[in-house]
């Protein structure tokens, strides 16, 4: 048996289980699923597509409440089966970044404006904000487009965006879906190897789920979902550098 | 930052076009209140500069201005019998439509009680009073008639000596300010044998009269001018003023003329209450009925278009919720955006109708309590409008950011 989660976890999930629909459209889509992941820890999450990874992911990003099972997220219970044991607003807030596909800019604001938003909402002043989300851009590359507007950036430009908005309320723990399909090799390879600087220097745990065979050696670990459910952990990886 | 204002900078053409749209139809709602304040003001315009204190009218009539009121002349002097009564002078006024220079003219005459009133209580804005007692009128600029126009009316021609501003009748036509006999021969001018077969039948019902008979003097003029013969002649003016002497008590007066069965009496209060619970009243109603329809029509297109921007936001809101964005910050962000709208809309209107109200043809009185309302009611509307968007926006789902 596991020892009980504590705050060395940046996730712990205890047989997870999601059903969507109901009767004749009922379909299973996480069965049973048991993950540990230990804080500065990169992860990724791989699988034929309908296996439940981002079931999985939006699951524990606290935006999909799961049919049952537990969720603990840095040593702390948040999910009893689909009942909020925290406020999941403010957790996500101050606990969780989000990076996905697409890179989800509010299309009215500037690059700068779309990290700043985050800050804000978290109670930043806007002066502090300001000035922390042009730190962001300068760190992932884009600061010298800090006043365009999404429509003006090129993907790899916007998701760069979107990844400094996730790290902008320094979360413990960064989710992403898929972040570098939309990017060529080279920026997806790049994005990859952001998330594992900001694990390593911030001591934040990142789960990823990809499809990119090749940019696997960037992650500590991996594992590997079929049909809902978690195998034992993939391959070990090879560290590369 | 201010979410609200940086996505209407980036819709900003729909959003200026509703605001133009709202601020013009808040317009209307205000000029219509103007209009219902104006009709008011030129309704009791005259009542209130004639300064009298009490109105004698035909017995059993709510004359002169809310129907027809026939009374002799001579009454004055009767009136002027009673104790109490400082002066009363005759009142004339009805309105004619004629051609001047090829165009409609629509007048007011208002007869003066020459000599004693010149018509200088009028204020003039150019020109003088009357300084003869026939063939001159002072009249209101809103007529078209400038200093020194000629102006024919039956066989006569009068000239004008003196403008006024904003002197109009409850209809909104403006005043015209004649002597009371050519204010009566304005109306009562007849054509020439028109008044020979009068006299003529005068004539003839003297002579089969007992009366004619032994005086052959009243048979002789009978055939003379109408005007010459107070106790045969019609029933000449509209309505006999009254000013009472300083300590008398209007209602000694009131009672003592009220007993008269020939006439009714009014206060000044009395003839503003008939003027404005006749003929404005239905006004009101109806001009009260046109701003609701209008704040309503407001309210739903504030609503549509607030709600078709939150629409469009709807992924940006899912998203704003799922970087775990409160409440407050998403309701702000559209009710924000509804407040503006109404405010920009009310401010609009308020400009606009700077300029365009004194260009309508009747008279439009916006005052500070009746805007201070409608910025209430802009208000309350702006809050309502939003409520729909919101109520959408609340029920989004911060997961269906990922959906699409
Ligand atoms: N909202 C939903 N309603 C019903 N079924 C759903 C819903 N979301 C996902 N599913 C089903 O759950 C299963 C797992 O879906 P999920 O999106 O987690 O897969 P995935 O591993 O992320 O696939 P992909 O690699 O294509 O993104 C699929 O069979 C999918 O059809
Ligand atoms: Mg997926």
């Amino acid at each position: 048996m596991n020892p009980p989660p504590d705050s060395s976890h940046a996730i712990v999930t205890e047989n997870l289980t999601k059903v969507y629909g109901h009767g004749n459209t009922e379909v299973v889509a996480m069965k049973d699923v048991s993950l540990r992941v230990g804080r500065g820890e990169v992860i990724a999450l791989l699988g034929p597509s309908g296996a439940g990874k981002s079931t999985l992911l939006t699951a524990i990003g606290l935006i999909n409440p799961p049919t049952s099972g537990r969720i603990y997220l840095g040593g702390e219970l948040v999910m009893d089966a689909a009942k909020p044991k925290v406020d999941l607003r403010s957790f996500r807030r101050r606990h969780l970044g989000f990076v996905f596909q697409k890179a989800n800019l509010i299309p009215f604001l500037s690059a700068l404006e779309n990290v700043q938003v985050a800050l804000e909402i978290n109670a930043t002043p806007p002066a502090v904000a300001r000035c922390r989300a042009l730190e962001l851009l300068a760190y992932l590359g884009v600061a010298d487009r800090a006043n365009n507007l999404p429509a003006a950036l090129s993907g790899g430009q916007q998701q760069r965006v979107a990844v400094a908005r996730a790290l902008a309320n320094e979360p413990g723990l960064i989710l992403a879906d898929e972040p570098t399909a939309a990017l060529d090799s080279q920026r997806g390879r790049q994005v990859m190897e952001l998330f594992r600087r900001v694990a390593h220097e911030r001591g934040a745990a990142v789960l990823v789920v990809t499809h990119d065979h090749r940019s696997l050696d960037v992650f500590d670990r991996s594992y590997e979902m079929e049909d809902g459910r978690l195998l034992v952990e993939a391959k070990p990886l090879t560290p590369s550098f | 930052m201010n979410l609200a204002v940086r996505d209407i900078r980036h819709n900003f053409g729909r959003f200026a076009l509703t605001t133009v749209g709202i601020g013009l139809l808040l317009m209307i709602v205000m000029g219509m209140g103007g209009i219902y304040r104006g009709l008011i003001h030129e309704a009791t315009l005259l009542v209130d500069q004639v300064g009298a204190d009490l109105w004698v009218v035909q017995g059993s009539t709510r004359g002169p201005f809310a129907e027809v009121s026939r009374i002799p002349a001579n009454l004055e002097d009767r009136v002027r019998a009673v104790p109490g009564v400082a002066a009363a002078w005759r009142f004339v006024s009805h309105t004619i439509q004629r051609e001047h220079r090829g165009q409609p003219l629509r007048l007011v005459v208002q007869g003066l009680a020459w000599p004693e009133d010149r018509g200088e209580w009028v204020p003039l804005v150019a020109g003088r009073a009357l300084r003869q007692a026939h063939y001159e009128l002072i009249a209101d600029r809103s007529l078209g008639l400038p200093l020194g126009e000629r102006l024919t009316l039956g066989q006569n021609t009068y000239e004008v000596v003196g403008l006024t501003r904003g002197m109009v009748g409850s209809g909104g036509d403006g005043l015209a300010f004649f002597t009371v006999s050519d204010a009566l021969a304005v109306q009562f001018d007849v054509p020439g044998e028109a008044t020979r077969l009068e006299r003529a039948a005068r004539r003839a019902r003297v002579e089969n009269l007992d009366l004619g008979r032994v005086t052959p003097l009243l048979a002789e003029r009978a055939s003379g001018p109408g005007s010459e013969l107070p106790a045969l002649a019609p029933p000449q003016v509209s309505a006999v003023l009254v000013t009472l002497s300083a300590g008398a008590d209007p209602t000694r007066v009131t009672a003592t003329l009220a007993n008269w069965p020939d006439v009714t009496v009014y206060s000044t209060q009395q003839q503003k209450d008939l003027l404005l619970s006749g003929m404005v009243d239905k006004a009101k109603r109806q001009l009260g009925l046109f701003r609701v329809l209008l704040i309503l029509i407001s309210t739903i297109i504030m609503a549509l278009i607030i709600y078709t921007l939150t629409l469009d936001k709807l992924h940006d809101i899912a998203l704003l919720k799922l970087i775990g964005a409160r409440n407050r910050v998403i309701i702000g962000l559209i009710l924000q955006q509804a407040l503006l709208m109404g405010a920009l809309g009310y401010g609009l209107a308020w400009w606009l109708g700077r300029y365009a109200f004194p260009r309508f043809p009747r008279l439009v009185v916006i005052e500070p309590p009746d805007l201070l309302l409608l910025a209430g009611i802009v208000l309350v509307i702006s809050v309502l409008a939003s409520l729909l968007g919101i109520g959408k926006a609340m029920r989004v789902e911060p997961n269906t950011v990922l959906a699409a």
